[in-house]
């Protein structure tokens, strides 16, 4: 496994992540991940043939809470952060049909 | 009340023996809030106008809340917890307007106590860094050398209780961001057991890893805030509602017949030199109390940073999806052309987002994607679980285990900052702790020839944070780094 990454693959991450870099920023990251990278290759070192991983002491399945009716948010205190929203309380957003 | 170092427990018998109001207690920690605020940028805000209304609602309700453990206490919140009416930033530009509708479990429990919230602290964005620089409001200033940083991502917490801005404050721990600022300031931090302490409310980083926890000037004072904030809550599907310690069964704290391991692998390399002297001798004041120190061997910790430098950008570019400039945050300013949902979301996080945050949810993205994931996020978990079963097995023969809390005491501002490894590196002392869950308390425990604070870490086994309690008094009772007070701290 190398950790040599390329332009391509940042540019390929950036897009997963929903992030538009800048130029600059496309070559600091595609140095600075491969050095990150380089550094925790270190772990494929390390055998875990046989090593299940584990979940945290005390935590296991919990119980399921009974399906009662709660107070929760009200319609205009979900609204209020909201960038764009329409009178009628609805988030608005630019298009999303017909890229 | 006759020092200025009060105490959490001492402001509270005072207000309850109604030796000082609230108010007047308030406007005291306000005051030198005013005094220094500008030179250490410990806040993001400062609520004193509801922070007064509040310590007057504590005067007039003091008879009928006598019994509250934190009656007319000034505290501090982390601005990565939400707060209503007031905002809840993150330190970033993202969430720069953003105001919760709802309280954190743990901002209600603190009023449920009696407390007074004095304000929100910095901290680095997301409470992704060890310096507090990647703050979108300015780093924060050590007060022992505001050349030098007050460690991360909780620095602005650290800085209150330091600088005795606050007599504590409350903050959160997903791979040291409580004690390694602690650490720096010379106070006491306390990240408890994975499950003790609600989440509810907590901006999400890394949900594996993530725990809140209290920064004070005592170790009693740690047992007071945390025996607070500590329990079960039905908002949060991790908490537990494991039994929490007797705190009046604690204290005073007894090191007599303690057995305390030592793991010997990580502390022959890296350690600067003043805070292994330092660290020696906390074990020879351990020693002297009656406890024994024993060598353990932990055969994985050497892969804590790579694995934690994975699992902790993998879950926060998952957490983090949800800044997307829909439902709250600042979005974005269209381009030209047709805007579309698409590039309104790529914009917005560039922007919005610094440079910390987009690198972590770079790797993060990385090692979950495709082709990658087995290699290294399983990898990294398997790793983990190894990790997890060595201190299992070293509590076999031990009580607590001691290290430094960090390698090197606090680093100039700018010193780090342009290489993410080292920073990442000189975490190597505290991720551990949150990889495998287990509580974990810094102490001050001395002082580099520059006058700046050494800390020292116990770790404990799972919900067994009395055992550090008890512990790390008997180490404070035996010294008397807590009377030496930062040169920023005002009167």
């Amino acid at each position: 496994m190398s950790s040599k990454l390329t332009r391509t693959d940042i540019e390929r991450i950036a897009a997963l992540a929903h992030l538009e870099l800048t130029e600059e920023e496309i070559k600091l990251f595609t140095r600075q991940l491969a050095q990150i990278l380089e550094y925790a290759q270190q772990l494929q070192q390390v055998n875990t043939e046989d090593v299940s991983v584990q979940w945290h002491h005390g935590i296991t399945a919990k119980p399921l809470r009974s399906d009662v009716l709660r107070p929760s948010l009200t319609r205009d205190d979900a609204i209020a952060n909201a960038p764009e929203s329409t009178p009628d309380g609805l988030f608005k957003v630019p298009k999303v049909i017909g890229e | 009340m006759t020092n200025r170092d009060w105490t959490v427990l001492e402001l509270r018998r005072a207000v309850a023996n109604g030796d000082v109001s609230a108010r007047n207690i308030c406007e005291g920690y306000l005051n030198r809030i005013t005094k220094v605020n500008d030179q250490l940028n410990a806040f993001t805000s400062v609520l004193q106008d509801i922070a007064l209304a509040r310590a007057e609602e504590v005067d007039n309700q003091r008879n009928a809340w006598l019994d509250r453990p934190l009656l007319g206490v000034p505290i501090t919140v982390k601005d990565v917890i939400c707060m209503q009416s007031a905002p809840t930033t993150a330190s970033s530009r993202i969430l720069a307007n953003f105001r919760s509708p709802y309280n954190a479990t743990v901002v209600n429990k603190l009023l449920d106590a009696g407390a007074v919230i004095l304000g929100k602290t910095n901290c680095d964005e997301f409470a992704m860094g060890s310096s507090t620089e990647h703050s979108a409001f300015g780093p924060t200033h050590n007060p022992w050398d505001q050349e030098y940083v007050p460690g991360g991502s909780s620095g602005g917490a650290a800085v209150a209780v330091a600088a005795r801005l606050a007599p504590a404050s409350i903050a959160s721990d997903t791979g040291g961001s409580i004690r390694q600022p602690a650490a720096f300031c010379g106070v006491v931090g306390l990240k408890p057991t994975y499950g003790r302490v609600s989440r509810y409310g907590l901006l999400a980083f890394a949900s594996s890893l993530d725990q809140i926890g209290p920064i004070t000037l005592t170790v009693k004072d740690a047992a007071t805030v945390f025996q607070v904030i500590a329990g079960d809550d039905p908002l949060d599907s991790t908490s537990l509602s494991e039994p929490l310690p007797d705190i009046e069964m604690l204290f005073p704290g007894n090191a007599k017949g303690a057995r305390i391991g030592i793991p010997r692998r990580i502390l022959d390399e890296g350690v600067d030199v003043d805070v292994m002297k330092a660290f020696n001798q906390t074990l020879s004041v351990f020693t002297e109390l009656g406890a024994t120190i024993l060598e353990i061997d932990l055969p994985h910790i050497n892969y804590a940073v790579p694995v934690y430098y994975l699992v902790a950008p993998a879950e926060a570019s998952s957490n983090l999806a949800r800044y997307d400039g829909v439902r709250y945050g600042v979005r974005a300013a269209p381009v030209k052309g047709e805007p579309n949902v698409s590039t309104m979301y790529d914009q917005t996080r560039d922007q919005g987002f610094g440079n910390e945050v987009k690198r972590r949810i770079m790797l993060g993205t990385y090692a979950l994607s495709a082709g990658y994931y087995d290699a290294f996020y399983l990898q990294a978990q398997r790793v983990r679980s190894l990790i997890r079963n060595d201190y299992d097995v070293a509590f076999n023969r031990v009580d607590a285990i001691a290290m430094p809390t960090t390698q090197t005491p606090a680093f100039r501002i700018g010193e780090r900052v342009d290489n993410p490894l080292a920073m990442y590196l000189g975490d190597i002392f505290t991720v551990s702790a949150n990889l495998t869950g287990l509580p974990a308390i810094s102490l001050p425990c001395g002082f580099t020839n520059h006058r700046l604070p050494i800390g020292f870490q116990l770790i404990g086994k799972p919900f067994d944070e009395a055992t550090l309690f008890h512990l790390s008094d008997a180490y404070e009772q035996a010294t008397e780094w807590l009377t030496i007070r930062p040169p920023s701290a005002p009167d």
